[in-house]
C-alpha cells in the first residue's frame, strides 16, 4: 500500500510541473505587455518598467519560470493589481468559505444521492426506479444557477426563511449547497443504481440467498458495500464539476468565496490573481483525485498489483 | 450481357436492403424508447426554431416597447415582457439559435480534433499514444468550467470564445473515448484481414476503424451537447460570453438577477428552457447509448 501510495505521489510532479508552467504562461499569452498587465491598467510608463523589473520579465522565460516556482513554494503567490494586497492574502481570506460550501455540497448529494440510487436498485423498472431516475437525470440538466435564483425566490423573498446571499451563519450555507450540489447527487444516483444492479447479480449474492438472507441484509451488508467502489471514484471525478460550479453558484449567491474573487478578478484584469485560482483550482482537482485513486486502490486490492 | 446485369443486380440488391434493413431495425427499436423518442423530437423542434425562429417570433425581439415594460404572463405575452418590454417568449425563440450554434459549433469542433486525435493514439500506440495521452492528463487537470474560464479570460468574452473554450474541454473527454474504442476495433480480426492485404494504415483507420467508433463518437456527441449548453449559458451568465442585451438564454438569467422578487419570470422561463433543452439532449444520449453502445448500458 506505502509503495504505491510513493508512487503516486512521484507520479505527481511532473503533471504539477506541466500545469504550473501552463498557468505560469498565462500572462504571457494574453495578448499585451505583461509588465503593463501586471503593474495595472493605470500605471505609468516608470511603474510599467518598475514592474518589468521587480517582477523580473525583462529575464528569459525559464528563468522567470524558475522564479516563479520558487516563490510559489515559499506561498508568495504576487500582488493584486487592484489592492495591492498579497495575492495569497486574498485566498486564504476567501477559502474556508469555498471549502464549507463544497464539503456541505459533497455530503448532502452522497447522502442523497446513494439513497435515490439503492431505492431505484432494489425496486429496479418499477415506479420508484423511473421516479428515482428521472430525478437523477434532471438534477444533471438543471443549470445551477437557476437553481440559485429558482431558490431565492421561493425561500428568500416568498417565504423569508434563509438569507439572499453572503456566508454569515450557517443558514446561508444552505441554498447555496443545494444548488451546487443538485448535478452531482444525481449523477451518484445513477452510478449507485447500474453499480448496485451489477452486484445484485453477483453470485455470492445468490448465495446469501440461498442461506437465507433477508433482502435488507442482503442488499446494506453485502452488495451496497462493494458497490460504492466506483461510486467513490465518480464522486471524485466530478470533485471538479463542483469546483466549475461553485464559481457559477457564488456568484448567484454574492458568496464572498473563491469563486466570486475569480470572477471579479478577470472583470477587473486583475490578473496575478486569476492566475494563482487558476492553479489553485487545479492542484486541488489533482489532489483530490490521487486521494479518490489512493482509497480506490485501498478498497480494491486488484489495482495496486497492475 | 444479361447474364451480367443479373449478377450485378444480384449483387446490388442484397447490400440496400441490408442497409434498409438495419436502419428500419434501429428506428423501430429506438421508437420503443419514450423518453428518448420525446426527446428527439424536442430536439428536432428546437432546431427547427433556430432556423425559422425569427421569422415566426411573435413580437420584434430586439425591440423595445416601453408601454408594457415588466408584464407577467398573459394572453397576448405567453412568457411576460422584460425590463425593456420585449416579449420574452420572442427573445427565446431567438435565442435558441444563438444558444443551439455556440454548443454544436463548440462541440463539433471538440469532437472532431479530439476523435482524430484518440483514433492516432489508439491506432499508432507507442509514443504517440502515450504523448497523446499525457497532453489529456493535463488537460484533464483542470476542472472544465475553470479551463473554460481561463481560456475566456486570455481571449477575451465574447461568444466566439466561448465556443473556442467550451471545444477545448470536450477535446480530451473525446480522445479518451475514441482510442479507447479503436484499441478494441485494432484487434478485431478484418483489420488484421486489411492489413495482410496491404492496405495502408491510413486507409484502415480512416475507412474502417473510424466508421466502427462512430456508434460511441454519436452517443458521446449527443450528451456533450447537453453539457455545452449549460457551460456556454455559465459563461454568458458569469458575464463572459454573449452581450448582455442578447437574447441568449444564459444572458437572459444573468440580466433577470436583478429583477428577482419584482418580476420572477424573467428568470423563470429563460432557465427553464435551458433546462428542458439540457434534459432532451441527456434523454436522447441515453437512448442512443443503449441501442448504439450496449457495453456503456446501466
Amino acid at each position: 500500500m506505502w509503495q504505491y501510495l510513493v508512487k503516486r505521489l512521484v507520479s505527481l510532479i511532473p503533471l504539477l510541473l506541466v500545469v504550473s508552467f501552463i498557468v505560469f504562461m498565462f500572462i504571457h499569452i494574453i495578448p499585451g505587455d505583461p509588465a503593463r498587465l501586471l503593474a495595472g491598467k493605470e500605471a505609468t510608463a516608470e511603474e510599467v518598467e518598475m514592474a518589468r523589473v521587480s517582477l523580473g520579465l525583462d529575464k528569459p522565460l525559464y528563468e522567470q519560470y524558475f522564479i516563479y516556482l520558487k516563490d510559489l513554494l515559499t506561498g508568495n503567490m504576487g500582488y493584486s493589481v487592484k489592492s495591492g494586497a498579497p495575492v495569497s492574502q486574498l485566498i486564504g481570506d476567501r477559502i474556508m468559505p469555498t471549502l464549507g460550501l463544497t464539503f456541505l455540497s459533497i455530503i448532502w448529494a452522497l447522502v442523497v444521492g446513494i439513497l435515490i440510487g439503492v431505492v431505484s436498485a432494489v425496486f429496479r423498472n418499477k415506479w420508484p426506479d423511473h421516479l428515482g431516475m428521472f430525478t437523477a437525470v434532471s438534477g444533471i440538466s438543471l443549470p445551477n444557477f437557476w437553481v440559485g435564483l429558482v431558490l431565492i425566490q421561493l425561500f428568500s423573498v416568498q417565504l423569508g426563511m434563509f438569507p439572499t446571499g453572503g456566508a454569515e451563519g450557517w443558514s446561508s450555507y444552505i441554498m447555496p449547497s443545494f444548488a451546487l450540489g443538485a448535478g452531482i447527487m444525481a449523477m451518484i444516483a445513477r452510478f449507485t443504481r447500474s453499480s448496485l444492479v451489477e452486484s445484485m447479480k453477483q453470485d455470492y449474492i445468490r448465495m446469501g440467498r440461498a442461506k437465507g438472507l433477508g433482502s435488507r441484509q442482503i442488499i446494506f451488508g453485502h452488495a451496497l458495500k462493494n458497490s460504492l467502489i466506483p461510486v467513490v471514484t465518480v464522486a471524485g471525478l466530478q470533485f471538479g464539476f463542483l469546483l466549475g460550479g461553485s464559481v457559477v453558484v457564488e456568484t448567484v449567491f454574492s458568496f464572498p468565496g473563491l469563486g466570486t474573487l475569480l470572477i471579479d478578478s478577470i472583470q477587473f484584469r486583475d490578473y496575478p490573481v486569476v492566475q494563482a485560482e487558476i492553479l489553485l483550482f487545479a492542484c486541488q482537482f489533482i489532489v483530490v483525485n490521487m486521494i479518490i485513486d489512493v482509497v480506490y486502490s485501498y478498497l480494491n486490492p486488484k489495482i495496486r498489483y497492475e | 450481357m444479361s447474364n451480367l446485369q443479373t449478377e450485378t443486380a444480384l449483387n446490388i440488391e442484397p447490400i440496400k436492403t441490408k442497409s434498409d434493413h438495419r436502419f428500419l431495425q434501429f428506428w423501430r427499436l429506438f421508437r420503443r424508447k419514450k423518453p428518448a423518442v420525446i426527446s428527439f423530437y424536442f430536439v428536432l423542434f428546437l432546431f427547427i426554431m433556430a432556423i425559422i425562429g425569427p421569422f415566426v417570433t411573435p413580437f420584434d425581439a430586439a425591440k423595445p416597447d416601453y408601454n408594457s415594460v415588466l408584464e407577467t404572463p398573459s394572453a397576448s405575452h405567453w412568457f411576460g415582457t422584460d425590463e425593456y418590454g420585449r416579449d420574452i417568449l420572442s427573445r427565446i425563440i431567438a435565442g435558441a439559435r444563438i444558444s443551439l450554434s455556440v454548443s454544436v459549433s463548440a462541440v463539433t469542433l471538440g469532437a472532431i480534433v479530439g476523435s482524430i486525435l484518440g483514433l492516432i493514439s489508439g491506432f499508432f500506440g507507442k509514443w504517440v499514444d502515450k504523448l497523446i495521452m499525457r497532453i489529456c492528463d493535463v488537460l484533464f487537470a483542470f476542472p472544465e468550467l475553470i479551463l473554460a474560464i481561463g481560456i475566456v479570460a486570455i481571449l477575451g468574452p465574447g461568444l466566439n470564445n466561448v465556443i473556442i473554450a467550451v471545444a477545448f474541454f470536450s477535446v480530451p473527454s473525446f480522445a479518451r473515448i475514441v482510442r479507447g474504442a479503436t484499441l478494441e476495433v485494432k484487434e478485431m480480426l478484418f483489420v488484421e484481414a486489411e492489413e495482410s492485404l496491404g492496405a495502408s494504415r491510413l486507409r484502415i483507420m480512416f475507412k474502417h476503424v473510424f466508421p466502427e467508433t462512430l456508434p460511441t463518437i454519436i452517443v458521446y456527441y449527443t450528451m456533450n451537447v447537453g453539457t455545452a449548453i449549460l457551460a456556454a449559458a455559465s459563461l454568458s451568465f458569469l458575464g463572459l460570453g454573449a452581450e448582455p442585451s442578447s437574447p441568449d438564454w444564459g444572458a437572459m438569467l444573468s440580466v433577470s438577477r436583478d429583477y428577482i422578487g419584482t418580476a420572477f419570470h424573467l428568470v423563470f422561463f429563460p432557465g427553464l428552457v435551458i433546462f428542458l433543452t439540457v434534459l432532451a439532449f441527456n434523454l436522447l444520449g441515453d437512448g442512443l447509448r443503449e441501442m448504439l453502445d450496449p457495453k456503456m448500458k446501466d
